[in-house]
């Protein structure tokens, strides 16, 4: 698996995704980033990571219904694809096994 | 509560169509929950920084499966190969579009960074703006002059009395050469003494050392390439230099060499005003006794920050009559003529009008703009002529449906791409010529690869280029109907080559024009070459006496350079015999209008100068040994003969006072033409004068070669000057230099006017074959009808004949007109005479023959089965 695939940016909206679905669009993503985060998201960055991912085989888009706030515009559903789950969970464990080898005192001088 | 409409237009410019929609949804929703959130102030501002992020490729990116407009990429693509195709597919076409596009460019090029060059001289000086040379002007007898040349005192009047108009006021000696020495090693170099603000006027760039280093009187500060010869790496700092074999000095900075196109670039090193006062007893004489009359210096200044150079002059204009108020007749007034004019608006005509280098800049840059117009036009001449063969292409591409802008957008590719690729080789062939143009320029030019400027206005111009001379090709074809022209019935109409025949004689007035403005100009440099110079240069040597050893043995040094049998004769003389800047009134005579004040030119000569330069007299004698009152006695020419308005007309045997000193007219010498040979002699007396010598003048034996005798005498030299460089000069190179300004013009007037020939012969080169081309059908016809190949010559030669007789006789009174303008600022000048224009009419009318003649001759040859076989 090429782990290198997937920058922190884009591991943060993959999982969004992931959370927000099936009503994960640019928009609620950014949003909820920023929520999350505590920093502004720019639409751009999302939008471009979520490309990204899209062409990386993470994700998978369709178009959505439009909505009055958007002009009439529609928008881009995003969901994640198979691949997009097993990279995420392959992420998190990795990261757990890490965590786990942690020995607790030295946690506790960490502040 | 809508979004920024801009930015939405930004936008929806910049990103791929199929993105469009869902970003532009986005931003409006989340714009519209901003608002919500934060208000709209806040929520227009986040819109504009996100409108902004979005200018990244993945959001520019077109898709590729996207239908394209003929605007897209795809259709440029398409232009560009079918350009290049075309351009492959005439090669002879090709290569003398793009071959005389080229050279113009070049030439252009070459023009615009020697204009550049010209027009940034003193640059380098920071203060390039306020510094300025005090100079003085006055009307003499009608005739207006004006001169650097400046009294001591003044300098010290501006300091004291004008403190708030002036940063700095610099006493400056002329650049001349010294001998610098340090240990055994000597070298003549060329320096200034300045006052020590100097440094901090010009601005100079120290390596070692501070712009303080000229505040001690027995200091000196060193040009990087002095430095480099007189001590090699070693640090010069403290070290102590002894100037002409007489002043120790120390070294205390080196600042970098002045670049070659400042006003000062000779001055090699720096030495302090107060060395120069106090070793030179003449100039503390002045300085003592505040002589106002002595113009023996310049004065240069930087203005203060707040003034303004017409508001100083105002001010400082009547110093010159306030204490010489004897001038106040020739309304002698002092100004300052600021850096900026000092290289291109030196000179001032009788009237005082403003000339100078100017004119050359001027001069070449029309020049230049001639000759790329020249290429321009044979770009244009051959694409329309051009224009029937792609006839039907045109038709055919627009029965199939192209629009008219799609086929302008072909033809201006097409010719934006020959002009880019003459751009390249242009820029090979300047960088081919450049230093051989340097060379005949006197420039060191190079190409501002790092100036923006050079590449806007090369792209620009380019691009001008381009446009203007695919413009016509591609608004004239794309018009054509395509019914008619695949009908088979199109024909150019009677006048459509008028436009081309109108640009051939635009063409060969220019190139005739400058032929015979280049021949002219040559043949003044000729004929003041030749003009009697009144002695004789050859052999004659010339040797600075720059050392106190040389003034106190110079007899001992006569005679046994005289032993040797390498020199026949040697004198000295204030000035060498190809110099003469001494001029003075003070003279009196019998019979003279006391109104007349008489000014002579001055030149000190020992008893022998005669023999060593050869004057020749038209009556009385020369100094002579033999009368001890020669002593008071002078040598007049024969212009100050005319000059003294006698009435009885020789003046011979009168006497002369000067400053009331009475001295004897001996004898007149036939004019020696001393200063400019393109001026009129000026009216000079010779005195007898040992102490006044500048230089000493040596005649070599011719019997003997010159290296041997130059040999014999260096050994001498050693003996009695062993402190300074044995450095001479010959008279006639001396001489030469005096037409290095004109002989340069006409040596880059002739190459341009050279390639303007060029570049108008391969037009009509590609014109000829053009008709040639045209007419195949129409010679094989006449050719089976009996036509002998002269007459098909003479046939297809007419035309051309005929353009290159109008643009000659457009030219010839032209060329008269602004030659006859040039030459009169000559006062001796040669005539316009008919024969000029005679060679070059018959020239151009040879040359055009000689290129058309190839064409037609091989299209009178031409089989004509062949010819008319074809369809």
């Amino acid at each position: 698996m090429r782990r290198s695939d997937l920058g922190e940016f884009e591991e943060v909206v993959l999982l969004a995704v992931a959370v927000l679905t099936p009503k994960a669009y640019s928009v609620v993503i950014a949003e909820e980033l920023e929520r999350e985060t505590g920093q502004t998201v720019s639409t751009g960055a999302v939008h471009a990571a979520l490309q990204r991912l899209e062409q990386k085989g993470y994700l998978s888009s369709v178009l959505g219904e439009a909505t009055a706030e958007r002009g009439g515009r529609r928008k881009r559903i995003f969901t994640i694809t198979a691949l997009g789950g097993r990279v995420l969970s392959e992420v998190q464990a990795v990261r757990v096994r890490f965590w786990d080898r942690i020995i607790p005192n030295i946690r506790l001088e960490w502040s | 509560m809508k979004p920024p409409r801009l930015a939405d237009h930004l936008l929806t410019w910049f990103c791929a169509p199929h993105l469009r929609e869902e970003v532009l949804g986005d931003l409006h929703e989340r714009y519209a929950l901003r608002v919500t959130r934060l208000g709209e102030a806040k929520a227009r501002r986040r819109y504009w920084r996100d409108v902004l992020a979005y200018v990244r490729p993945s959001i520019i990116r077109r898709q590729p499966t996207q239908f394209s407009t003929p605007k897209t990429t795809t259709m440029l693509r398409n232009y560009l190969k079918i350009a290049l195709r075309n351009i492959v597919k005439n090669k002879a076409y090709s290569a003398i579009n793009i071959g005389g596009l080229a050279v113009g460019m070049a030439v252009a090029m070459l023009i615009g960074l020697w204009i550049y060059d010209e027009l940034s001289y003193d640059k380098y000086h920071q203060n390039y703006n306020r510094v300025a040379k005090v100079m003085q002007r006055g009307i003499f007898e009608g005739v207006f002059g004006a001169g650097g040349y400046m009294p001591l005192p003044l300098a010290n009047e501006l300091r004291t009395d004008f403190a708030d108009d002036f940063t700095y006021v610099v006493m400056s000696s002329w650049t001349r050469e010294h001998i610098l020495a340090f240990g055994d090693k000597k070298f003549t170099k060329q320096g200034n003494y300045l006052s020590p603000e100097a440094p901090d006027m010009f601005t100079l760039k120290m390596l070692r050392g501070t712009r303080a280093g000229l505040k001690d009187p027995a200091s000196i500060m060193l040009s990087e390439s002095v430095s480099q010869a007189l001590f090699g790496s070693d640090d010069p700092m403290g070290k102590i230099v002894k100037i002409d074999n007489r002043l120790n000095v120390k070294v205390t900075g080196v600042y970098e060499d002045l670049p070659y196109n400042t006003e000062f670039r000779d001055m090699n090193f720096i030495a302090p005003w107060d060395l120069y006062v106090s070793s030179e007893e003449w100039v503390k004489r002045a300085q003592d006794n505040v002589e106002w009359n002595n113009n023996s210096w310049q004065i240069l200044t930087q203005i203060a920050p707040n003034a303004t150079f017409d508001a100083v002059n105002a001010k400082i204009k009547g110093l010159r009559v306030k204490h010489v108020p004897e001038t106040a007749p020739y309304k002698a007034e002092v100004f300052l003529q600021p850096m900026s004019r000092w290289h291109l608006y030196t000179g001032w005509d009788k009237q005082g009008n403003v000339e100078g280098r100017i004119q050359y800049v001027w001069l070449f840059g029309i020049i230049g703009l001639f000759v790329l117009l020249l290429a321009c036009i044979n770009f244009m001449n051959l694409s329309t002529a051009r224009s029937e063969k792609r006839a039907k292409e045109v038709g055919i591409r627009k029965a199939v449906g192209s629009v008219r802008a799609q086929l302008i957008s072909q033809f201006f590719s097409e010719s934006l791409m020959v002009v880019a690729f003459a751009f390249i080789l242009s820029m090979l062939v300047v960088i081919l010529v450049l230093p051989l143009f340097n060379e005949v320029a006197d420039k060191q030019l190079g190409i501002l690869w790092t100036n923006p400027m050079f590449w806007l206005s090369g792209i620009g111009f380019s691009l001008f280029t381009g446009i203007i001379a695919g413009s016509y090709p591609a608004l004239y074809l794309s018009s054509f109907q395509p019914v008619k022209v695949l009908k088979g019935t199109f024909r150019v109409g009677r006048f459509a080559s008028m436009p081309r025949k109108v640009l051939v004689v635009i063409q060969f007035t220019v190139s005739v024009t400058l032929i015979i403005g280049t021949i002219l100009v040559f043949r003044q440099i000729q004929y003041a070459k030749n003009r009697p110079i009144g002695y004789d240069r050859n052999g004659l040597i010339t040797i600075t006496m720059n050392t106190p050893e040389l003034h106190t043995h110079y007899n001992a040094l006569r005679e046994e350079l005289l032993r040797t049998g390498a020199v026949i004769d040697m004198s000295t003389s204030s000035t060498p015999a190809t110099d003469l800047n001494s001029q003075n009134g003070g003279f009196e005579w019998e019979g003279k209008d006391p109104n007349f004040k008489a000014q002579f030119g001055t030149i000190a000569v020992t008893h022998d100068f005669g023999k060593t330069v050869g004057w020749q007299f038209k009556e009385g004698r020369d100094f002579s040994r033999n009368f001890t009152t020669d002593s008071a006695a002078l040598v007049m020419n024969e212009t100050a003969a005319k000059y003294m308005g006698l009435k009885t007309g020789s003046p011979v045997g009168m006497i002369v006072k000067w400053n009331g000193k009475p001295m004897r007219v001996l004898g007149v010498i036939k004019d020696m033409v001393m200063g400019s040979p393109f001026e009129p002699v000026v009216q000079t007396v010779f005195m007898l004068d040992y102490n006044w010598a500048g230089v000493i003048n040596i005649k070599l034996n011719p019997e003997q070669s010159a290296p041997e005798s130059l040999a014999k005498i260096e050994t001498v030299f050693r003996k009695f000057n062993p402190g300074s460089p044995f450095d001479f000069k010959f008279t006639d190179q001396q001489y030469a230099l005096k037409f290095a300004t004109e002989e340069r013009i006409g040596k880059l007037a002739s190459i341009f006017a050279m390639l303007a020939v060029f570049i108008s012969c391969l037009g009509i080169f590609g014109l000829a074959s053009f008709v040639a081309e045209q007419r195949t059908k129409e010679i094989g016809v006449r050719k089976v009808l009996g036509a002998s190949v002269f007459s098909l010559w003479g046939l297809l030669s007419k035309d051309f004949v005929v353009l290159v007789t109008i643009a000659f006789g457009i030219a010839t009174p032209l060329a008269y007109y602004f030659l006859s303008n040039w030459l009169h600022k000559y006062e001796y000048r040669t005539d316009i005479s008919w024969w000029i224009f005679a060679v070059t009419g018959a020239g151009a009318l040879g040359i055009t023959l000689l290129t058309v003649s190839y064409q037609s001759i091989k299209a009178a040859l031409i089989n004509p089965v062949k010819s008319l076989r074809s369809e």
